[in-house]
């Protein structure tokens, strides 16, 4: 009696676990792990190589390739211009694309009539989202680079050009990512408000904004790594190709020319010479310290203060 | 879109405070029309510079035997012949790697193991396309395609494809995956109650319930990378120019290579010169065919979306 359990419940266990190994599910895990692998293994090597290019330019030359100009010479050229240039053009973002977007995405989600008209902004921010950033670049120089030349603000290619230019560009994303922020926040704390008899704004500023805050940082801080990293729109809208020098003015600094990181990265990544391919990979690093630095806050932000309601 | 406000005379509040909510409701309308005219200023810029462009030149020269914005041959075939391979090459990748990535991190990862690689992917999706340009420029075309291909150029429309592939297997991975995470939990513990591998259930019954977010990911990811500037302008080569052709193995010029070498020379090409005027044509056909995935890819989404 005993046996014959024993024999029935091997023989189920047996048929419940198969027959076989199943060959094509181990084959088909590694296939899958093996492309997910893969993929992080692209990054470390591309962080790697460029280390290891990049590094010895810094020890060789210290603190001096961040602060001297560009130059023709490899062994004179410096990124001082460059984080400069991105550190204007980062603040003009911030300063315009961050309210703008953060503003439109409140209309949308919280005074927007559900209309055609509201159908048709909508529509046409997630469509601008998709338009490729060398067309921004277009608009650049078509309208900014256009309208300060008209204004006489020295040829138009100047940094304010190149800032517009970025901020319209990463405007679509911030009002996508806060819009979604805005939307997650509950109804019950919308109606609470109401409850107590504030008005539209005071719920939207005191109740809705603090609460979808850490996802609107987020965004917005994502979309900044984005619009520092971009190397094709100011290629169009005005920014320099090589060295150039200013008398260094407060005015030279917003109407004269200026580069930004990845235009550095881009000239000194054509030139021909050996010794610049160093100097590209160290300006790399500078340019992956700003972004990864961006990234990684925005990162932490959301597993921080991530909460579901 | 959100709880109606309690009305009635009594709750309409101050005059002070209606003038108040109306001000402010006045700068949001504002501010959110800035959108629609971004949107017609791109649009109208392209639109009258390209019309300006065409008058200012003959139609067999848009046939002509390649683009050499310069020399006046402003070849279509041969720009977006090399925007199709180049997005071919990027697609052959960044597909299977990244569909392949997704089905792991979907339906195969611990949440630990989730938890560290969507960050790393996230990273490598925020790293600067010139980066990846100089990257494709330095290791894969030196190292991997003339490794491959020992008779390859210096400089390759298969070493620039496969850079913008890596910059789009995170979009790829990232869309797809939230669509199949997107597939109720009953689906899969069905399969499983019939006695399904997870082979089986991630293949047949999570994939096919998650094609079009799927799909709406692939649409996406061909439309950023015809729209990809800096890998092609860097890896590509064809800086002067190009004669027609899909060699792979060879230089080429892409919609957005042509514009990034016309603006990058850009000292002497300025006001109404033809080359010039290029750019906007260019700009225009590039805005029209990302235009086109994007609107054909946003189709997929909402269909994802109203599927449960």
């Amino acid at each position: 009696m005993s046996t014959t359990q024993a024999v029935t419940s091997a023989t189920v266990a047996r048929s419940l676990r198969g027959k076989r190994v199943d060959v094509v599910g181990y084959v088909f895990t590694a296939v899958l792990l093996f492309s997910l692998l893969f993929t992080l293994a692209i990054l470390a090597v591309l962080v790697g190589d460029q280390l290891q290019r990049g590094v010895p330019v810094f020890l060789e030359r210290g603190g001096d390739f961040l602060t001297s100009p560009l130059s023709s010479r490899p062994d004179r050229a410096g990124v001082i211009q460059g984080i400069v240039g991105t550190a204007m053009l980062g603040v003009m973002v911030a300063l315009l694309a961050f309210p703008v977007g953060i503003l439109t995405a409140v209309y949308l989600e919280e005074y927007a009539p559900a209309n055609a008209v509201t159908r048709f902004i909508d529509v046409n921010i997630r469509n601008l989202a998709g338009v490729p950033s060398v067309v921004y670049g277009l608009l650049g120089l078509a309208a900014f680079v256009g309208f300060f030349s008209a204004l006489g603000v020295g040829n138009g290619r100047n940094v304010l050009s190149g800032g517009l230019t970025l901020a319209v560009l990463i405007l679509p994303l911030v009002i996508i990512t806060s819009a979604e922020a805005i939307r997650a926040v509950p109804n019950t704390i919308r109606e609470a408000g109401y409850g107590i008899g504030a008005s539209r704004w005071q719920v939207v500023r005191r109740l809705v904004l603090p609460s979808a805050a850490p996802g609107i940082l987020t965004g917005t801080v994502l979309a900044l790594s984005r619009a520092l990293g971009e190397t094709a729109p100011l290629i169009l809208a005005g920014a320099v190709l090589g060295s150039f020098s200013t008398a260094g003015g407060i005015d030279d600094l917003f109407a004269g020319p200026y580069t930004a990181l990845p235009m550095i990265v881009f000239d000194w990544a054509r030139k021909p010479q050996e010794e610049f391919r160093a100097l590209t990979s160290a300006a790399i690093l500078v340019l992956l310290a700003v972004t990864i630095l961006a990234n990684a806050v925005a990162i932490f932000l959301r597993n921080r203060y991530d909460r579901t309601w | 879109m959100t709880a109606a406000a309690p009305s009635g005379s009594r709750l309409r509040g101050t005059p002070a405070r209606r003038r108040n909510e109306g001000a402010v409701k006045g700068v949001l309308v504002a501010v959110s029309g800035l959108s629609v005219l971004v949107s017609a200023g791109i649009v109208l810029s392209l639109i009258f510079e390209a019309i300006q462009f065409l008058g200012s030149i003959e139609l067999p020269q848009l046939f002509a035997d390649g683009w050499f914005p310069r020399r006046g041959m402003f070849s279509i075939p041969t720009v977006v012949g090399g925007s199709i391979m180049v997005t071919l090459i990027a697609m052959a990748v960044a597909a299977p790697i990244g569909l392949a990535s997704a089905i792991y991190l979907a339906e195969y990862a611990r949440p630990r193991t989730r938890k560290i690689v969507k960050p790393m992917l996230e990273i490598l999706a925020g790293i600067p396309s010139v980066v990846l340009g100089f990257f494709a420029l330095t290791i894969i075309n030196p190292v991997v395609v003339r490794g491959l291909f020992p008779d390859a150029k210096a400089s390759t429309l298969l070493a620039a494809g496969l850079g913008v592939g890596i910059l789009i297997i995170p979009l790829v991975a990232s869309v797809s995956e939230d669509a199949m995470r997107a597939v109720p939990q009953s689906l899969r513990e069905a399969s499983y109650g019939l006695g399904a591998r997870r082979i089986t259930t991630s293949l047949r019954v999570v994939l096919p319930a998650a094609v079009s977010g799927v799909v709406a990911a692939l649409i996406l990811a061909a439309s950023r990378a015809v729209g990809e500037t800096m890998i092609v302008a860097l890896a590509a080569g064809a800086t002067a120019g190009s004669l027609f052709t899909l060699d792979p193995l060879g230089p080429g010029q892409t919609l957005t290579g042509a514009m990034a070498s016309l603006a990058a020379g850009s000292d002497n090409v300025t006001g109404d010169s033809s080359a010039f005027l290029s750019l906007f044509f260019l700009g225009f056909l590039l805005f029209v065919i990302t235009l086109g995935l994007n609107l054909l890819g946003d189709v997929f989404v909402r269909r994802t979306r109203q599927r449960y």
